[in-house]
């Protein structure tokens, strides 16, 4: 098992007394060194749960993962939480998607990053004031000095968002999470956080899991996209194969809603309908509902993913023709 | 930090100049004149008359508060009416017991709301959570006179295991410490630090429970950071909170001791300003209020500092 990342029917499930909810029911991918994958899907669709499964941090005491989740050798599910705790922020590390409020507020940026490399590497206080220099100045923060005294509050979005991420690189991960780090952005820092999230990545040579709904952000950094809905990749591959000719209509949905090139001309359209309850799930195909080429075979069984592994391929017994988008 | 201190200190400034007009006033927002307090309803004009001037209060009003204000500025807090003597010896003497109750009380209530609260904020939802809610309601819903008679009746009377009644086996107001003078202090104190340590935990209960919802417990917990690490980052985000809210519950425990310093005759503020409402005694209520105000403006702003200290955020 040479890949970085490797899942195969991961089920998430959050329990409470009255309630359970299926966030994540049954994810396949793997993810090589150096390689970006975009998980891409509406609010609610299992992504971040997804991506914090990666780590295990979901709320401990209510989640129930089943599957095989392997992250650089290392089996997630029933690694000891001891164990766990020394791969967070050591070979696996994430980015949040609100700065403000993921950064301790009453810590300087130097104390947060310092203290992450301190408690994986054990080294001196000088020596990890050190490398929280480097840090900044690899995530382009300037007069690093005078930044690492100052506090959270002290600095613009953009700067706490490049300083969320010195955070996670502080101790060279082999696999960076990043769950929609430019969403609470504005829109030219947003461009210059994917860049420089681009760059880094190239650099360090990471592999990069990407949340994010916006498919704009994901043409821009992704090797691979995967569109989920419900808990499930209904579609993935290639990000210039699942863009220029996607299979499933939710995707064909997203990308119709959505201004790209190749847009000129047509009226964006919108997909009627909301998300599913992930309390109580539909027995066939979870965007039935919603789908505009639905018929009575779409409610039977939950459609499998055809092609092969790794190709792209989608969750759908129709698979309509492209020009509908 | 040096300016803030400045500012903080500067708008505490009119504060207590308007606590001190306050105090100043009470003579006079007093049902009827002042005098009649000093004289009995019968006393023959030129004798009011002469009684006014030696008290200056045939002066206008501002310029008798000025005159007040600078006698209590050079320690002059004027004479008791009941006993004739100084104000500021008996106030010094009841103001240290007043002060060692409250700390004692303090020292208990405090320590343990910080606990139950911290630990039934980490734990909402457990049994530990549950027990502290109805330990923190009835902490604060217990009238602590009652508590207090309960407890002589059962630690005093029945087990005969403390003393009851008074700061000292000797009788007499100094406190020092030894057994003999612990012992009379734990009931009085036990029964002053129920309130607190209720309202303590029940604060603490949400701070805790608040910050572990926030975000950044999530990235902390990302970084790999262990118990102990996590402990840490709750502690200094939920101290600046904590800490006003004790500043001002010492505040309160100086302030209002009057009913359990009169259960358990404790000679602190309280007593004294029992007695001086029951004879009467302007003067003596006037500067006990005077100075346990400006205890409470200065605990205020020693909160305000602190907090300052510790949440970068307050520093403007």
């Amino acid at each position: 098992m040479s890949n970085l990342v490797h899942v195969r029917d991961l089920t998430v499930k959050f329990v409470s007394r009255d309630r359970t909810v299926h966030a994540v029911n049954g994810v396949d991918f793997d993810l090589d060194q150096g390689e970006v994958l975009c998980i891409l899907g509406e609010s609610g669709s299992g992504k971040s749960v997804t991506l914090r499964a990666l780590m295990r941090l979901n709320p401990p005491t209510r989640t129930v993962m089943t599957g095989t989740l392997n992250v650089g050798g290392q089996d997630i599910i029933t690694a000891s939480d001891r164990e766990i705790e020394s791969i967070r922020g050591r070979s696996v590390a994430m980015v949040f998607q609100e700065p403000m409020t993921a950064l301790d507020p009453v810590f300087t940026i130097g104390q947060q990053i310092r203290e992450t490399v301190i408690r994986h590497e054990g080294v001196s206080k000088a020596d990890a004031h050190k490398r929280a220099l480097e840090l900044l100045d690899l995530v382009q923060i300037p007069s690093a000095e005078r930044r690492l005294a100052a506090y959270p509050h002290e600095l613009s979005g953009g700067l706490r968002q490049r300083a969320m991420i010195a955070i996670a690189l502080s101790c060279r991960p082999k696999l960076l999470l990043a769950d929609e780090p430019t969403t609470a952005l504005d829109a030219t820092v947003q461009i210059q956080i994917l860049l420089l999230l681009r760059r880094l990545q190239r650099e360090l040579g990471m592999g990069v899991i990407f949340v994010t709904h916006d498919l704009g952000v994901a043409g821009e950094i992704a090797d691979r996209i995967a569109v989920m809905y419900a808990g499930r990749f209904v579609e993935e591959g290639a990000v210039r194969e699942v863009m220029r000719h996607a299979k499933h209509p939710y995707t064909q949905g997203l990308l119709g809603a959505t201004v790209h090139e190749g847009m000129r001309g047509k009226r964006l359209t919108t997909i009627i309908g909301s998300p599913p309850n992930l309390a109580n799930l539909p027995t066939g195909c979870a965007f039935a509902p919603r789908c505009p080429s639905a018929d009575a075979a779409c409610l039977e069984a939950v459609p499998g993913l055809d092609g092969a592994f790794g190709a792209h391929r989608a969750r759908c017994i129709h698979q309509p023709a492209e020009a509908m988008a | 930090m040096i300016a803030t201190i400045f500012r903080r200190a500067l708008y505490s400034l009119p504060i207590a100049l308007a606590v001190s007009l306050f105090c100043f006033l009470l003579v006079h927002i007093a049902p009827g004149d002042p005098i009649n307090a000093i004289l009995p309803p019968d006393a023959p004009a030129d004798v009011v008359a002469q009684v006014k001037e030696a008290y200056g209060l045939d002066k206008p009003l501002p310029v008798q508060f000025g005159i007040w204000l600078f006698r209590v500025l050079h320690g002059d807090l004027g004479r008791s009416l009941a006993t004739g003597r100084d104000i500021w010896p008996d106030l010094h003497s009841a103001l240290a017991n007043t002060l060692v109750l409250a700390a004692a009380a303090a020292m208990i209530g405090f320590p343990l709301g910080t606990m139950f609260g911290s630990i039934a904020g980490a734990f909402r939802g457990s049994w530990i959570d549950r027990a502290a809610v109805v330990l923190a309601v009835a902490g604060v819903s217990v009238p602590h006179y009652w508590l207090g008679m309960v407890m002589v009746v059962i630690f005093s009377v029945l087990l005969n295991w403390l003393p009851s009644m008074g700061a000292s086996p000797d009788g007499s107001g100094v406190w020092a410490l030894d057994w003999g003078h612990l012992s009379h202090i734990v009931l009085p104190a036990i029964t002053l630090s129920v309130i607190p340590m209720g309202i303590v935990t029940r604060t603490l209960r949400g701070i805790v429970g608040d910050i572990l919802n926030q975000d950044f417990i999530t990235t902390l917990r990302g970084k790999g950071l262990r118990r102990g690490g996590l402990i840490a980052h709750v502690v200094k985000n939920a101290a600046p909170q904590a800490l006003a809210v004790m500043g001002l519950q010492l505040g309160y425990l100086m302030g209002g001791s009057i009913l359990v310093e009169t259960v358990f005759a404790w000679p602190g503020t309280g007593l004294l300003l029992n007695n001086a409402i029951f004879q009467r005694d302007i003067p003596v209520l006037q500067a006990t209020i005077l100075v346990l105000s400006m205890f409470f403006v200065g605990l205020n702003l020693a909160v305000d500092l602190a907090q300052a200290l510790l949440d970068p955020r307050m520093r403007r």
